[in-house]
């Protein structure tokens, strides 16, 4: 909740829509907040934008009961086509939160630095098991005194070695090493 | 045979076909002071029940019935039939956003024709007591599991939302609806004879208050609820 998805979300957009098709979902918990602010950003155009609504439950939306999710990027790539790539962002929950494989072919866990240096070590299926795993906020390190040093430790002993990206989206609003990996995946066919 | 692990499986509520999202009207009632406690709930449930999950329940039994015949199937008729029984725009989409969430499980689990050719049938969708009963159907079910299935769903899905709303002890809410079994049945039944009748002549019990709440929710700035 609040790790910076939808600034991430924006970053992307920011950095990727010069040169690829791109496409929002978000999986709001009320209202369509986060599909309002990317509005707002002027990040992507308004219709390459839409908001799924969750009933309370955002990882079911996105995880055990897709259906909704699908319906709303099928829309996408009907209406936009052809799409190189569809972000869909999910409600802000916790660290059980993760993407169903039958609705994402690769999946990005944002973790919010002030949240503190142990939650790494929690792990979780979206620590251990993201394709990518962004730790943001790292401005914020000193403030609520969290050692990256740790964080980096830990993620890489739940991750087992998987990529993990350290970043500050208010100091680096392109997200540049996100983006890097974004590109590099898309080289890769899905799956 | 009486119990079919195809039934309990599409009356399931963890059977991803999007109910989750939607409330049946009890978040518009809650909003409006008409759902605060159990007794509310239940006397909620219990309109709700009677009106439009009867409807609902003859709806996907007598969809039931004529997929599983031979000959072309009316699809058109039962849809204007359903349409005709709800006068909420608002209930009339999201019956259909329920509807497709529905068809696009229930073509998985059951592919075949029938639900090929639903698919075909509606370019906005078909409402959600169709596709339940040409997915009962489609999954080798009689008219009788689907009007059971509809009328149970009529009233589980809103009582879940409840508790994730107000806050409701769950195992009480449970207890709730053990209690309304034998008026789920009773709807079921009386739902299921009309199956093999004239759509024309299937039940109508409208729901005003659930209607108009439901005018209301799809306007609401901030709600949980899809509908
Ligand atoms: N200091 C700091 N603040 C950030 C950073 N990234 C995002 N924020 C701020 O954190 C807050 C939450 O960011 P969002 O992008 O809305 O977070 P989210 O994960 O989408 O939030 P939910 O969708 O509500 O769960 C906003 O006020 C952002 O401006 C960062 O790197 N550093
Ligand atoms: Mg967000």
């Amino acid at each position: 909740m609040g790790s910076g998805k939808t600034a991430l979300v924006a970053a992307l957009c920011r950095s990727l829509a010069g040169d690829l098709a791109l496409a929002v979902v978000t999986n709001d918990i009320y209202t369509t907040e986060d599909a309002d602010f990317l509005r707002q950003a002027g990040v992507l155009a308004g219709e390459r934008i839409v908001a799924v609504e969750t009933g309370c439950c955002p990882h079911t939306a996105i995880r055990d009961d897709i259906g909704a999710n699908l319906e709303a990027v099928e829309g996408l790539e009907e209406r936009l086509a052809p799409l190189d790539l569809v972000l869909v962002e999910s409600g802000g929950d916790n660290l059980t939160a993760t993407f169903s494989r039958g609705l994402v072919d690769r999946q990005i866990f944002v973790l919010d630095v002030a949240g503190g240096d142990k939650v790494p070590r929690k792990g979780g299926p979206g620590v251990t098991g993201a394709d990518l795993l962004v730790v943001n906020k790292v401005d914020l390190a000193p403030a609520v005194r969290a050692d990256l040093a740790v964080m980096a430790r830990d993620a890489a002993a739940r991750r087992g070695g998987g990529p993990v990206v350290f970043c500050s989206l208010t100091d680096d609003p392109a997200a540049g090493a996100v983006t890097s990996w974004v590109r590099a995946q898309l080289a890769v066919p899905p799956g | 045979m009486s119990l079919r692990a195809a039934a309990l499986l599409l009356a399931d509520g963890r059977f991803p076909a999007g109910g989750h999202a939607h409330s049946g009207g009890v978040e518009a009632a809650v909003a409006r002071g008409r759902v605060g406690d159990l007794d509310d709930l239940v006397a909620f449930l219990r309109g709700r029940l009677a009106t439009a999950g009867l409807v609902d329940a003859a709806l996907a039994a007598t969809t039931c019935h004529r997929a599983g015949g031979a000959g072309v199937l009316p699809w058109g008729e039962l849809v204007a039939e359903a349409d005709a029984r709800q006068p909420s725009p608002a209930l009339r989409a999201s019956a259909r956003v329920q509807g497709r969430a529905l068809l696009r499980v229930g073509r998985r689990a059951w592919p075949g024709p029938i639900l090929d050719e639903l698919a075909c049938a509606g370019p906005d969708g078909t409402p959600h007591s169709v596709v339940l009963g040409a997915c009962a159907a489609a999954a080798g079910l009689r008219p009788g599991d689907a009007a059971a299935i509809a009328a149970h769903q009529a009233v589980a899905g809103p009582a879940s939302a409840a508790v994730r709303l107000l806050g409701f002890d769950p195992l009480a809410v449970a207890a709730a609806l053990a209690d309304l079994a034998d008026d789920v049945d009773r709807v079921a039944a009386d739902a299921a004879r009309t199956a093999g009748g004239s759509a024309a002549d299937l039940p109508c019990g409208s729901a005003l208050l659930l209607e108009l709440g439901a005018e209301d929710h799809a306007a609401w700035e901030v709600r949980l609820f899809a509908s």
